[in-house]
């Protein structure tokens, strides 16, 4: 029995029944944007990057399941320039200096931008105060490039049964926190072998010792930009 | 109080709700009762008791608006801060406050007798400016009674020992029609739906062709059908009373006139999908209404119309719970209403599943508004057929709506759906009206050539806001109210929401300063799209409306805003010197730069 496909942006791509757009089309070897999607976790649908236009109206690629016979489009102008416009959103919400971050290369939004073209920040930086946390002997917490994507909040509850990590506050001062009163990581069961430690698509959690192990220019996305990267390595096409 | 007077309360709180995780929230509002504040001693107590990670309480403590994880005053002082309330005179009236008790507005007293700061509408635009006192509404604000607060405030009076007049507020009926003159006794609609059966009351519903009343106006009976077929034994009724949008009170109003109405629609409700549970989601602001609420429940079992075997059928079990909320909007979103329900954060669902098969702890549940479990009353009294037969074709049967501002009798108001908006603007009083807002912030900006258009869901659909603005008035100062209040109310879900709005904010903040220019206009075209299309819920996808509407109706109020050039930057130079003039001590012409900007209009 042959799979029902929809099309995304004019080609077929085959589907299983309750699959979601995302996933049928990285089954099939078509990269959608994505940046709080994680093939380990279920849809979070935060960061809307892997927003798509079907029958008229824009809907989260990874949270809405695929349909027979629906017309997707995703890389076309109008919707990349939407996820521009959240990139350039989420560059101005926190504080991304990419030549002072040590993530410089292995960063996920930085790659991105590259991808869809950012070339400016465009809106006014909104410069919020985020101190530090150093506290932790193996890992350091620099709140000020997360974008709340939470992958660190599931990771830490849902595979490392810890529940390191939350989000409080509401709005635009929403922020990370950690298990602890004195909201010092120190103070928590945190491990730099935790599955939480290795996540973070930006630069918050980030282990000591190592930033500047691979020199900037040798680093992942240095190497292959992120539209392939990000896709399966081994899986068949659909 | 004591230091640890939390401590004392701790035991209470947890036998009270059973120790039960999707008590959380209910926990919290009891816990801080007993200071004002959650000390972070507490929140580790709580999780601990609970076995939730502290990160996980923390989470939920800091996202509802009347939580506070620092220290507040004794008397906690929120103003009322819809435009409504603004030109009633909100602002002069804090000022006032401020000024007779030495406090600043977002900070604590020395002494920590008390604390003043802005909240979203509380639900009194019909008698404004109103407040909130640690919780409990004052209305009809004047110098007087501000005066008066005051002094209650520096005797250092507990809250029951004030004068209950100053807390009265008044229902303000001003037309009613089948709603509000029905004259129905408790068990008189579910003796009349138990009589013709489950199927039969189905019929009737669907009959009826109500829809709901919270503004999105799906059917109810197709709702109700749904959940009633979805796999999973038990079944949910939730009525939703977080009546969060700007300029709405008539849930208010009903819950305070006819709450056996509404009581009897939910398990009118329950017998149709076959629910056990009932919750009502009362917002935070009306709190003052629970007492009367719990003892009308209490009533009702005492009568035999909750608990067991309700009316006399056999296995018909049924009961209602009250659960407050903390300040979100975001809530009267059924899905973060739910989650709420369950003591999370509000953060709105994915959805599907939709929440008549996977709602409160995964299980099938309705969510209807107060006003549409009410109407359920009528229907099961006179038939859907006569419920019908009024409205128009695509609405049926009659609307309340709340009426404030600019005219001369604010107040509730239920018309026949097809009413004209400016068949309302007379019987209110309203004149020389230039705008009027039908479905609050998130709803939609008529000017007077739109006068003629009905209140309908295929006209103009809204959740019961009406708020009425004159020649005197200033729309752009209307957009920017509201714009600042989606700001606030976001839950920082999604991206385009979180900075969106408070890039949109801060936009028309710039303009407000008379520092805007035509690039700016352009840049809130693109955000408002942004809004609109990638927002995860209706909170965003609604935000930019009175900024749209604004530009198309009132365009001139905006641009009267702007300086003659073709950009110009955000970025104070003034103002970025507003911290050295604090550590100074200055604020001579000397600590300032030469202004350049135009001064607004």
């Amino acid at each position: 029995m042959s799979r029902p496909t929809f099309l995304l942006d004019g080609q077929p791509v085959a589907f299983d029944d309750g699959q979601m757009i995302l996933d049928a089309a990285r089954a099939a070897g078509r990269y959608i944007p994505h940046l709080c999607w994680h093939p380990d976790f279920p849809p979070h649908g935060s960061c809307k990057l892997c927003v798509v236009k079907v029958a008229g109206r824009h809907v989260s690629a990874c949270a809405t399941p695929a349909r027979a016979g629906a017309e997707v489009e995703s890389d076309t102008p109008e919707i990349n320039a939407e996820r521009r416009t959240l990139l350039q959103l989420l560059f101005v919400e926190g504080n991304h200096f990419c030549p002072a971050c040590e993530k410089s290369g292995n960063c996920q939004l930085q790659a991105m931008a590259y991808d869809l073209e950012m070339t400016t920040p465009r809106f006014r930086h909104f410069y919020p105060d985020r101190p530090v946390d150093a506290s932790h002997p193996e890992v350091l917490l620099d709140f000020n490039r997360c974008i709340y994507c939470e992958l660190c909040v599931r990771a830490s509850r849902e595979q490392d049964g810890k529940s390191v990590f939350a989000l409080t506050g509401r709005g635009i001062h929403k922020h990370l926190v950690v298990n602890a009163e004195s909201g010092r990581l120190a103070d928590t069961d945190f491990s730099a072998a935790d599955k939480a430690a290795d996540i973070c698509p930006v630069g918050v959690i980030l282990k000591k010792r190592v930033g500047f192990a691979v020199p900037i220019g040798e680093r992942t996305y240095d190497r292959a930009p992120l539209h392939e990267l990000a896709m399966p390595k081994t899986e068949g096409k659909g | 109080m004591t230091r640890l007077a939390w401590a004392d309360t701790m035991d209470e709180t947890l036998q009270r709700y059973g120790r039960r995780p999707e008590y959380l929230l209910q926990m919290l509002i009891h816990l801080q009762g007993a200071e004002n504040w959650l000390p972070p001693a507490a929140l580790t107590a709580l999780a601990g008791a609970l076995g939730l990670p502290r990160a996980r309480v923390e989470g939920v403590a800091g996202f509802y608006s009347f939580l506070h994880t620092r220290p507040v005053g004794q008397y906690r002082v929120l103003f009322s801060d819809n435009i409504i309330d603004r030109m009633a005179g909100s602002q002069a009236m804090m000022a006032r406050l401020c000024r007779n008790l030495w406090l600043s507005p977002g900070q604590c007293s020395e002494d920590g007798l008390a604390s003043v700061d802005f909240t979203s509408c509380t639900g009194l635009g019909d008698q404004g400016p109103p407040l909130l006192v640690n919780g409990y509404a004052i209305g009809r604000l004047d110098d007087a009674r501000i005066d008066a607060v005051c002094e209650l405030i520096r005797q250092r009076r507990p809250l029951a020992e004030w004068p209950p007049g100053l807390f009265h507020v008044d229902d303000n009926i001003r037309r009613r029609d089948a709603l509000l003159a029905a004259q129905l006794r408790p068990g008189q609609a579910l003796q009349a739906a138990l009589a013709i059966g489950r199927a039969g009351w189905m019929a009737q519903m669907t009959a009826s062709r109500l829809r709901g009343r919270g503004g999105a106006g799906f059917t109810t009976a197709v709702k109700w059908q749904a959940c009633r077929d979805a796999p999973g034994a038990e079944k949910v009724v939730v009525c939703n009373a977080d009546e969060g949008e700007p300029g709405t009170f008539k849930d208010r109003v009903l819950l305070n006139t006819c709450a056996d109405l509404v009581f009897e629609g939910m398990t009118l409700a329950a017998w149709a999908v076959g629910a056990q549970r009932g919750f009502v989601y009362l917002r935070g602001e009306y709190r003052s209404l629970l007492p009367a609420l719990e003892a009308t429940l209490a009533r009702r079992r005492a009568e035999g119309w909750l608990g067991r075997a309700i009316g006399g059928v056999a296995g018909f079990d049924f009961d209602i719970e009250i659960h407050l909320g903390a300040g979100a909007y975001v809530c009267g979103e059924e899905t973060a209403l739910l989650e709420s329900l369950e003591g999370k954060r509000g953060t709105p669902r994915i959805r599907p599943p939709f929440p008549v098969t996977h709602g409160y702890l995964g299980r099938p549940t309705v969510v209807n508004n107060v006003e549409t479990l009410a109407k359920c009353c009528l229907i099961a009294v006179h038939g859907g057929a006569a419920f019908a037969a009024t409205g128009t074709a695509q609405s049926a049967g009659t609307k309340l709506l709340s009426v404030s501002g600019d005219c001369a009798r604010p107040g509730v108001y239920e018309f026949p759906f097809g009413v004209t908006i400016g068949q309302v603007l007379e019987a209110c009083g309203a004149q020389d009206t230039i705008a009027v807002q039908v479905g609050g912030a998130a709803g939609i900006t008529l000017a007077p050539y739109e006068f003629g258009r009905r209140v309908a869901f295929e006209d103009v659909p809204t959740a019961g806001a009406f708020m009425v603005f004159d020649s005197s008035r200033d729309m752009f100062d209307v957009a920017h109210n509201f714009v600042r209040f989606f700001a606030h109310e976001s839950c920082g879900f999604c991206t385009p929401c979180r900075v969106g709005t408070a890039m949109l904010a801060d936009t028309l903040d710039k303009l407000a300063e008379g520092k805007g220019s035509p690039a700016d206009l352009i840049e809130i075209e693109d955000l408002d799209r942004v809004l609109k299309q990638a927002s995860h819920c209706g909170l965003g996808s609604a935000a930019p409306n009175p900024v749209l509407d604004g530009l198309q109706k009132f365009r001139p109020a905006f641009e009267r805003r702007l300086m003659h050039a073709d950009f110009s930057p955000a970025f104070d130079l003034d103002g970025a010197l507003r911290r050295a003039r604090q550590m100074t001590g200055r604020d001579d012409a000397g600590a300032h730069l030469p202004q350049q900007a135009e001064p607004p209009r």
